[in-house]
This record gives C-alpha cells, sequence and structure tokens, in this order.
C-alpha cells in the first residue's frame, strides 16, 4: 500500500465519520459509538479489498460482506452510499419514516446489505451459509463478516463458529471490532468475555490480532486469511469505540446515543469537515 | 402410495426433486435418520449439509445459503425449530424473505411418550404469528408428496409440519392440493368439522359415521393454516349450523384460533367448539393414547359435534364402541 492509497483510504475513512455524525444528528437516536469504532474495516474492505457493482447490487460473483452487529448500521449505510449504491443525500434519512435506511438493516429496502441484522448473533451463520454456496458452486468469491465484541456473548456464535471449521470455510473471513465496551459497561465487567482470539483458536480458526484503524495491518491481515487454506480465519481488531470523535473515545454512554446538533458540530470540526 | 410416515414420503420426494435440480439442499441438526433422509446424504453428499445439533444456526445457513440461489430444506424436530429457533425464523426467514422451506419433523405428540420437551403443540400458533411465513400440515401420503412440489417451485419461505408415525389415507389418486386452498372432503349441512394434519382420517371417520345416522356432517380439510382458505371457512359457517375444529396442536392459537377469528370478524355466531391439545403439559403416551385421552378419535370427533348440535349422544356413543372406532 503506497502512502498516497493510504491517504485516499483515510480521507475516505474521514468522510465517512463525518456522514455517521451527521445522519445520526439528524436522526436524533442510534449508535455512533460502534459504528466509529468499525469505520476503517469497512472502508478498506469496499474500497481496497472487495469486488462489488453498485449498479448491479446481486451480481452472482461479488464479495458479500454481513454487517452482523446491525446496530453499526450508520458505518454500513455511510460506506454503501460513498460506495455508490444510493445516493448520499439519503443517508440524513436514518431512521425516518419510509427511509430505506432504517434503524438495522433491512436487505430488501437497502442496496448492497446482504443480511437483515439487528438481533445478535446471527450473522455468523447467515455468512457460513454464503460460504458453503460459494464452496458448492465453486465460485471464488469471499465472504466477510463483522462482530461485535459484547455480540459474541452469544451462543449461536459459537454453533456458527463450530459449522465454519467443520466445513472448513477458508472463503470466509470474521472480523471482530474489539473495542471492549458493551451497553452495560466493559465487556469484562458484564460478563467473562476475555481472550476471543485463544477462544476461536481453541475452535479451530485461524486468528490474527490487528489494529483496526491501521490500514496496512488490515490489508496484511486479510492478504493472510486469504492465503490461509482449510479454515476460517477470525481478525480479532483492536479499535476504539467512538475512534475519531475526542470526547466519544472509550465512552460507554456513547454506544446509542446520537450527538446532539451542538456536539455534531463539535464532532465535524475534530474532523475537519466543519 | 399408502401408509407411510409423512416424512418419510417427503424425503423421498425431496430426493427425486433434489436430483434434477442441484439446488435443491437438504439440511439437518443429527436428523438425518429421524427425517429419513439417510439416503439422500449417501446419494447426493453435495447436496446435504449436517450442522449438528444447532438449530439456531441452521436456520441461518439455510437463509444465506438461499441468497446465493439455493433452495434448503431444513429438517429437525418441530418442538425445537419452532421454538428454539423462533426468532432466526423470524428475521433470517419471514423477515428477508429468504426461500427457505423449513420442516418440522415429528410434530406434534409424534413424540408423544417422549413428554413435553418434544411435544410440538405451540409451533402452529408461533409460526402463524409470524409474517410473511406461510404454515402447512399435511395429512396423509399424496398430499405430503404433492405439497413438497409445490413448495420446492413455490419462491418464498414456509413452515411445514409432518408426523412420524404411518398415516392413513385421506385422498383419492387423482387429488391434487394446492397451497392455501382447503378441501371440501365431505359435503353436509348440520355442522361442520374443520381439521388438518394427521387427525384429518378421524375427522372424516366421523363425518361418515355422522351421515348414517341421519347428521349432515361437512368436513373440510385446512392443510394450509396460513394463508388461511377464508372463503372456504366463511361457506362452511354460513351453510352449516356450528362449527368443530380438530388439531393435533394446543387449543390456543392454531387452527382453531384462526378460525374462530375469521368467523367473529365476519359477524358470523354460530356455536363451535376447539377441539385440540388443552392448555396444560400434554398428557405422556404414545400419540394414539394421547389421541385417546384428549378424544381426538372419531368417538371423541362424534361425541362434540353432537354435543354442539344438542342432540343426545347416549344411544350413538353406545354404538361407536361396539363399532369399535
Amino acid at each position: 500500500m503506497t502512502d498516497q492509497e493510504r491517504a485516499a483510504l483515510t480521507d475516505r475513512a474521514r468522510r465517512i465519520r463525518g456522514h455517521i455524525i451527521k445522519m445520526l444528528a439528524a436522526a436524533g437516536s442510534g449508535h455512533p459509538g460502534g459504528s466509529l469504532s468499525a469505520v476503517e474495516i469497512l472502508t478498506f474492505l469496499y474500497f481496497r479489498r472487495m469486488r462489488y457493482d453498485p449498479k448491479n447490487p446481486q451480481w452472482p460473483d461479488r464479495d458479500r460482506f454481513v454487517l452482523s452487529k446491525g446496530h453499526a448500521a450508520p458505518v454500513l449505510y455511510a460506506t454503501l452510499a460513498e460506495a455508490g449504491f444510493f445516493p448520499v443525500e439519503t443517508l440524513t434519512t436514518l431512521r425516518r419514516f419510509g427511509s430505506i435506511l432504517q434503524g438495522h438493516p433491512d436487505m430488501k429496502k437497502t442496496p448492497g446489505v446482504e443480511m437483515s441484522t439487528g438481533s445478535l448473533g446471527q450473522g455468523l451463520s447467515a455468512a457460513n451459509g454464503m460460504a458453503l454456496a460459494g464452496k458448492l458452486d465453486k465460485k471464488d468469491y469471499r465472504v466477510y463478516v463483522l462482530l461485535g465484541d459484547g455480540e459474541i456473548e452469544e451462543g449461536q456464535i459459537w454453533e456458527a463458529a463450530m459449522t465454519a471449521v467443520h466445513y472448513k470455510l477458508d472463503n470466509l473471513t470474521a472480523f471482530l471490532d474489539y473495542n471492549h465496551l458493551q451497553i452495560d459497561g466493559r465487556i469484562e465487567e458484564v460478563k467473562s468475555n476475555t481472550d476471543p482470539v485463544g477462544r476461536f483458536r481453541s475452535f479451530g480458526w485461524h486468528v490474527l490480532e490487528v489494529d483496526g484503524h491501521d490500514f496496512a495491518a488490515l490489508e496484511r491481515a486479510v492478504d493472510e486469511a486469504q492465503a490461509t487454506k482449510g479454515k476460517p480465519t477470525m481478525i480479532v481488531a483492536h479499535t476504539v469505540k467512538g475512534k475519531g470523535v475526542s470526547f466519544m473515545e472509550n465512552q460507554v454512554g456513547w454506544h446509542g446515543t446520537a450527538p446532539k446538533p451542538e456536539e455534531a458540530q463539535k464532532a465535524l470540526a475534530e474532523l475537519g469537515l466543519a | 402410495m399408502t401408509g407411510k410416515p409423512n416424512q418419510f414420503i417427503l424425503s423421498q420426494t425431496l430426493l427425486e426433486l433434489a436430483k434434477e435440480d442441484e439446488r435443491v439442499i437438504a439440511l439437518v441438526c443429527d436428523s438425518r435418520f429421524s427425517a429419513h433422509l439417510a439416503e439422500f446424504a449417501a446419494v447426493l453428499p453435495r447436496q446435504f449439509i449436517e450442522v449438528g445439533i444447532a438449530e439456531q444456526n441452521v436456520v441461518g445457513i439455510a437463509a444465506g445459503l438461499a441468497t446465493c440461489g439455493k433452495i434448503p430444506f431444513v429438517f429437525t424436530p418441530a418442538p425445537f425449530l419452532s421454538m428454539r429457533s423462533a426468532e432466526q425464523i423470524k428475521i433470517d426467514v419471514a423477515y428477508s424473505q429468504t426461500n427457505v422451506k423449513l420442516v418440522g419433523i415429528s410434530g406434534g405428540v409424534s413424540y408423544g411418550a417422549l413428554g413435553t420437551t418434544h411435544h410440538s403443540l405451540q409451533d402452529l400458533a408461533v409460526m402463524r404469528a409470524i409474517p410473511g411465513l406461510p404454515v402447512v400440515v399435511p395429512s396423509d401420503n399424496r398430499e405430503t408428496a404433492l405439497l413438497v412440489r409445490e413448495l420446492k417451485e413455490h419462491r418464498g419461505p414456509v413452515y411445514l409440519r409432518t408426523g412420524r408415525g404411518p398415516v392413513p389415507d385421506v385422498h383419492e389418486a387423482g387429488f391434487v392440493p394446492k397451497l392455501g386452498k382447503g378441501c371440501l372432503l365431505l359435503p353436509g349441512i348440520d355442522l361442520a368439522i374443520v381439521v388438518c394434519g394427521e387427525l384429518v382420517r378421524a375427522a372424516l371417520d366421523a363425518g361418515i359415521f355422522l351421515h348414517e345416522r341421519g347428521i349432515s356432517a361437512r368436513v373440510v380439510e385446512i392443510h394450509t393454516i396460513k394463508p388461511l382458505d377464508e372463503e372456504l371457512i366463511l361457506e362452511a359457517a354460513r351453510e352449516t349450523k356450528a362449527i368443530l375444529t380438530v388439531e393435533e396442536h394446543s387449543v390456543y392459537g392454531g387452527l382453531g384460533s384462526a378460525v374462530a377469528e375469521l368467523l367473529v370478524q365476519n359477524r358470523l355466531s354460530i356455536p363451535m367448539r376447539i377441539l385440540g391439545i388443552p392448555d396444560e403439559p400434554a398428557i405422556v403416551g404414545s400419540q394414539l393414547e394421547v389421541f385417546r385421552y384428549y378424544g381426538l378419535t372419531l368417538e371423541g370427533i362424534v361425541a362434540e359435534a353432537l354435543k354442539l348440535l344438542g342432540v343426545d349422544i347416549t344411544d350413538i356413543k353406545t354404538d361407536i364402541k361396539v363399532k369399535g372406532a
């Protein structure tokens, strides 16, 4: 990755953060923390790695991305809009009556959304199904899925983790948005949910750890995932909840609270977008 | 085609369909033998996916496969599929309108002797409340085979319940069921017996028994609980004097509830009785023993029909016992 390419991705990520702030402020509700923590992961996938055609969202050979932590819908919508699936102007209709952008993604309403999510724990199973279909059809598309670190408290994740290993789904790459916070507090305080690296490894996954805000590191990890045969890869991405907006960073209170207009202005100013 | 378990017929039919169309995929949760899919797995291993004991996961996997153009059929016992996976069914299948066919095997009290954990007497209620999900309960082998063929071609999700034991024939050769359409099995004007699933034969026999004794019972089979064949049921309510519904399900939320909701909202106030499993953990025993205990038999159906019509049952009841129903 050249410095110029990295700078372009950084600028794209900054714009996506700006969209997230603006759309949440316009909606007056929503989830900034876990959207901001995943910006680089989605930016990298959609603008550096994935194969897709925004004019033909159902193209059978496209790579798939499943947002299992569906409450981070703003980062997905902002990314899809930047990628050309629908106009950027649509973003500020988030959560409005009749909008294609509801609080949690609906694959029937929003172009580019691969799976309806919002009830935690369900996306990895659907991603398994997509990866299995790719194997059956001998297609070379890849399936990506983003899990929350609170989300993996759900039992279904571990059912799905076993299936992905059993069927050697090396066309499946999962990311864990490891920002250490969930609604009720720090992950470790809510549940002894420690050592996701060790747990996925013990389930048979190829597990990597990266700085989830470093594009070069994400690229190396995804390259390694793609080169890893016979097993799925879990990229544990160390992230900061609320990343990019100083007063939101690492603050559990910003899990599900939208910025007020003056807070949004301050955030946009920090991002150099005011 | 006669006297086999409906789930055996379903799986045999699906094997034929899958040989012709590689989009058809069978998924199981350690349930290939109870679903009669061992042959399928051996003949078409690429179209068979074993997920292990993970009913939530299997529904999500099926939905993912469906988004890629597959036609997945999920086979797992109805009590677990309909309750443990209710949320996955609601979101990944019904709300997302993925082309997933959910087959609840060993439904009702098929596993009667195994206890409440293995009874599925709320599945129709739960599935019926989920928007966008048709609910189907076939009666006999012919109907099962033909409905499976139709469902494979029908684009969209469905919940279908089959039973574990052999079932008697109901329909003649040449009968072709249609999704969403009920079947008038016996015309009559005194009362209508509306029935689904593995109790259809008993209800039809009860209807014939009543006719032989001068009571004109209509028998209507509803294999598609949702969407309901409203016309056929409203017609039955308008043209007869009472409605008796019969089902292998809780008296709450199933066929009887669906019929009652329809009648009330169409200002049809006629005597009605919902015959099913009362609101209690069902008695434990074989399917037939459970049916007998709750009056889900020819004798029980006749008794309820006569009660509804206000006919003295004493003499006729003796007669039934003589006939050894």
